[in-house]
């Protein structure tokens, strides 16, 4: 009988060597609410356990890059809008500064103040846009309607200076499309009066909960020396305490004139990302308010014969004015050859702009450099070995908006 | 400033260096493809400039050059807060040792650079398109790619008439 049982062990013991686990593999997406658009994320598993998650993208691929090819240079920035529908003024400015390096030109001083004063706003408006929809996927639902709330009131104003909600296009080669109407101040200072209580509330909401803190806490953590070596920027190589932001270490659009702080984390996980954008948002603030204070007189377009649009009642009286938009409208600017850099801190991280021109009105190459696409490609490292449900809260957290990952 | 980048490299990279560009205080050296990793590995490595930064890989399309292709590294330092541009020259059927050993980040980029243009990558881990569906022909960065046309997908369903009647 011992006998017969230990046989049966050692058979049990052999069939167990033979048995083998393999992993397996699901597809999230592309048509998943967490994934913010269409992306689609071959999740490799064991288990519940991530082994490997590779993100397959181009579903919403329009090819913006081609099509600026084919556009005079002021005919692409509406493209620009279109990449990060979230923060679409951002993109604007990017793109305008890009081209004002390769001219040569600057904004004037009013234009410049407009403009940091609607990326700011823009800035926040995507931050909330992205507390809403994060924490929306965490299970905390009624941010998202707290979120979408005040999002709504940064975007009248959008409308209120632009005439759209979101693809504003009101950032032009040399300024802005158009001077900024009489009741702008008055609509913004109610605004911002109400937001740092906003944001109390936010903070109240999420910061100490319980919940929250669980699926944030350590969770899709990333070094500091791994951000850097893999491209990341933004709010997320910050939260890992890298102090870096290009508005302050290459000031643009005359960012050094305001004072405001870097805000950075430690652990480089979920939860200090979201601390380091729910700070940023406070920092706007700060800046709207230095701007609105300082906000001087002036035109609000530069004056640049051949390049920027004469004003509209030259046009009707002075014959030069004339042919001069007629010529801009037809056929657009030629800078000279060569190519230019420049980047700009979204609120997603570095968007970068490098555009080729060979002495045409239209550029020969653009490339965007998006701060969303590169961000995406650590999602693996950032998952790796977690559970399934840590790539929603990561995903989340890497804030992306696939227009621009896939342009 | 940039200046320092400038006399290290032509100090160090006499030989692999082209040409040297400056346009709006950017500048930008054209390198030869086999001194690439090198070039990389110090401007990353060396203590005073610290390009540790890879901020974008893209590529650009000259078809009537003798090597159409041009691949243009930005980099970016951190620490020092400068920017410099490397480029590379690449004929139709040569390919690019891949920096991806340098910078993780490298990548995606350099996937998308293959997607777009076509240009290979040596040693790159999965280079496979990114943007554009597996099974696509062309690369439609290229200037020869026209910008419209479309390739009919399903042709299954198409009425032909039939050969013979009877």
């Amino acid at each position: 009988m011992d006998k017969d049982i230990k046989i049966m062990e050692k058979e049990i013991l052999e069939e167990k060597g033979k048995l083998s686990t393999k992993t397996m593999i699901v597809n999230m997406g592309p048509q998943h609410p967490a994934t913010h658009g269409v992306l689609r994320v071959m999740l490799e598993l064991d288990g519940e356990t991530i082994v490997k998650a590779t993100p397959v993208i181009g579903y919403l691929h329009t090819g913006i890059e081609k099509t600026m090819e084919s556009k005079t240079y002021s005919q692409v920035i509406p493209l620009t809008d279109r990449m990060d529908y979230v923060a679409n003024l951002s993109n604007n400015l990017g793109y305008c500064l890009a081209v004002e390096k390769l001219l040569d030109i600057k904004a004037p001083l009013k234009a410049q103040y407009i403009r940091v004063l609607l990326t700011e706003l823009t800035r926040i408006a995507s931050h909330l846009m992205w507390v809403g929809t994060h924490a929306h996927d965490i299970g905390v639902a009624t941010m998202f309607i707290y979120a979408f709330r005040e999002r709504e009131t940064l975007l009248d104003i959008f409308e209120l200076v632009s005439g759209q909600r979101m693809m504003t296009s009101y950032f032009r080669i040399g300024g802005v499309a158009k001077d900024i109407p009489e009741s702008f101040e008055q609509e913004i200072r109610k605004v911002i009066k109400i937001f740092p209580k906003k944001i109390d509330d936010y903070e109240t909401l999420l910061t100490n909960n319980r919940l929250w803190l669980q699926r944030t806490v350590g969770v899709g953590k990333i070094s500091a020396e791994d951000a850097i070596n893999c491209g990341l920027s933004g709010p997320i190589i910050r939260g890992s305490g890298v102090n870096w932001d290009l508005r302050k270490s290459n000031p643009y659009s005359s960012y050094d004139k305001f004072d405001f702080e870097i805000p950075t984390g430690k652990n480089g996980d979920i939860y200090d990302r979201f601390l380091v954008r729910v700070a940023e948002m406070r920092q706007s603030l700060r800046i709207v308010e230095q701007v609105l204070d300082g906000m001087p007189e002036g035109d609000f377009i530069a004056r640049v014969p051949g390049v920027t649009l004469p004003p509209k009642d030259e046009v009707l009286s002075s014959m030069e004015a004339l042919i001069f938009h007629f010529k801009i409208v037809v056929e657009g600017f030629c800078p000279p050859k060569g190519e230019v850099y420049q980047s700009i801190e979204s609120p997603k991280g570095e968007i970068g702009f490098y555009i080729v021109s060979d002495g045409s009105s239209k550029p020969y190459r653009v490339k965007v450099r998006p701060p969303c696409f590169v961000n995406l490609s650590a999602l693996n490292k950032l998952v790796k070995g977690r559970m399934v449900a840590d790539v929603v809260a990561v995903i989340g957290s890497i804030d992306i908006v696939l227009g621009e990952i896939d342009r | 400033m940039e200046n320092l980048t400038l006399k290290k490299i032509k100090e160090k990279f006499s030989d692999s260096i082209l040409d040297v560009i400056e346009f709006r205080e950017e500048f930008t050296f054209i390198i030869k493809k086999e001194a690439l990793l090198e070039i990389c590995k110090f401007l990353k490595n060396d203590p005073e400039l610290q390009y540790n930064f890879l901020s974008d890989v893209c590529g650009v399309d000259y078809p009537e050059r003798e090597k159409r292709f041009e691949v243009v590294y930005n980099l970016y330092s951190i620490r020092n807060r400068w920017r410099v541009r490397l480029k590379i020259n690449v004929g139709e059927n040569e390919s690019v040792p891949s920096i991806t050993s340098i910078w993780e980040g490298a990548n995606w980029h350099e996937r998308e650079v293959f997607d777009m243009f076509g240009v290979k990558f040596e040693n790159h881990p999965d280079l496979t398109r990114i943007l554009m569906p597996d099974d696509w022909v062309g690369h439609p960065l290229r200037k020869d790619f026209p910008l419209t046309k479309e390739e009919v997908t399903f042709t299954h369903n198409q009425h032909r008439p039939p050969k013979r009647i009877g």
